[in-house]
């Protein structure tokens, strides 16, 4: 099977990599559009600023590429973000596949002590849907990092509550994505890297 | 609910750990990997691991060590010691790490902050401060605790929060080897007067501390370095102990 992750100007590439290769799993890190098209699995992760990754992704026409992809497709936290409709982090319209819009959190000053931003650490995850989740419990927890979150909707595959309940997992036909990041979830986050892996075609 | 997070911090000299005597269960303790994963299937939260190594050699084993650390660990890790400048900070991301902590450097100058967030994005830049309380003021201190500075604590952590900083990780002097118990009354002085997430060190000593200091000192998370090298607490059941507590753990 041919993994492909997805490489553009974005942090955090290589720790995805690195938890697939604890699965025993080689991924592809390139930006070729041939190399990405033909791939079983394609992931899309990262960590970065949403305009600067748009307009990268655009440059590259990474864009029309990756809306176009049949196979499974997993974004991760930007990856996510980007997938939605338009983010409010430097006002960008991303790639449309899900409805969502991205949106600022914005804590009440009485909340600023308990709701700290950006949205760090481990938390829990509800109403989870897709076999992205399968073996996987509402008990469980993921780890976040992250200042701007997904609106939910009709595609929200799994639901997180910070300040305001957000899409930590989203679904729509062959794109999958996450909020969380499963490459620094410990073995919760491996089984979901696993799951995608496996996913049924 | 989003957990409070434990936070065990492993020193580094040359590629061993410094500390970390107490295991049976792994062959070799001085590998910071081996005590890495020791820790992250023990349930800790994140890891911080720091450089206190001073030569330009051992830095570079450092960054090896980061690689590794990077491809063995399946949590989130944050690395300090040494790091001055950009290219310092493009090296340990290249390697893997999650997240840096800056500390004398930052005080030296505070400009690194801005540029480290620019370039790398606020989740990247953790500011440690270490401070000490005389006459009910708060010095921060550099090298160690060793020299003090003409910054105070609260000030200097709002304006590290302004300059970009993604998280304040504070170290009380006065408490820092105590076992005392953490810094409470100011850690939650910082925790309400600043919107990121504050990471307390310094005093722990027992499950009690933990529990205070989420609770009394409002932290979001706390680091301790010997009573967990020392086996003094293990981290099941510091969670257990903070779960029946009501406080929400991983």
């Amino acid at each position: 099977m041919k993994i492909v992750i997805i490489k553009y100007n974005a942090g955090n590439i290589r720790s995805v990599d690195f938890a697939l290769q604890r699965l025993g799993i080689s991924a592809l890190i390139t930006d070729d559009h041939d190399e990405i098209r033909s791939a079983d699995r394609v992931i899309f992760p990262g960590v970065g600023e949403a305009s600067t990754t748009m307009n990268y992704l655009k440059m590259h026409k990474l864009d029309a590429l990756i809306c176009d992809l049949k196979q499974p497709v997993l974004g991760v936290c930007l990856g996510l973000q980007l997938m939605c409709t338009h983010s409010e982090e430097g006002d960008t319209t991303c790639l449309g596949i899900f409805p969502e819009r991205v949106r600022k959190f914005v804590a009440l000053p009485d909340d600023s002590a308990s709701f700290k931003i950006p949205h760090m650490g481990w938390n829990s995850v509800s109403d989870l849907k897709t076999s992205l989740f399968r073996g996987i419990s509402e008990a469980d927890y993921f780890y976040f990092v992250h200042s701007y979150y997904a609106t939910t909707g009709a595609d929200t595959a799994a639901t997180c509550n910070y300040l305001v309940p957000f899409s930590a997992a989203l679904q729509r036909d062959n794109f999958y994505a996450t909020q969380f990041h499963p490459e620094k979830s410990g073995a919760t986050g491996a089984k979901i890297l696993g799951n995608f892996i496996n996913l049924k075609v | 609910m989003l957990a409070k997070r434990i936070i065990p911090c492993l020193d580094i000299r040359d590629g061993q750990t410094v500390k970390g005597v107490n295991f049976v269960n792994i062959i070799n303790v001085g590998d910071p990997v081996e005590l890495g994963k020791l820790y992250a299937e023990q349930g800790a939260d994140e890891l911080v691991f720091l450089d206190i190594t001073a030569t330009h050699e051992g830095r570079k084993t450092f960054v090896e060590l980061v690689k590794r650390i990077a491809q063995n660990l399946d949590i989130p890790f944050t690395v300090g010691g040494g790091i001055s400048e950009i290219r310092d900070a493009e090296a340990l991301l290249a390697a893997g790490a999650d997240k840096i902590s800056i500390n004398s450097s930052a005080v030296r100058n505070p400009q690194l902050i801005d540029d480290l967030a620019r370039n790398f994005g606020s989740q990247f830049v953790v500011v440690a401060i270490d401070a000490r309380e005389a006459h009910n003021h708060w010095t921060v201190t550099v090298n160690g605790g060793r020299i003090p500075t003409d910054r105070e604590l609260f000030s200097w952590a709002k304006e590290a929060e302004s300059r970009g900083a993604g998280e304040i990780l504070f170290t009380s002097m006065n408490h820092d080897g105590t076992k005392n118990g953490f810094a409470n009354n100011e850690l939650a002085k910082l925790s309400d007067s600043l919107t990121i997430p504050l990471i307390a060190s310094g005093g722990a000593g027992s499950m009690e501390h933990f529990s205070d200091v989420f609770t009394l000192g409002k932290a979001d998370a706390g680091l301790a370095a010997s009573i967990f090298h020392f086996r003094e607490i293990a981290i099941p059941d510091l969670k257990h102990y903070l779960r029946e507590r009501g406080i929400c753990v991983r």
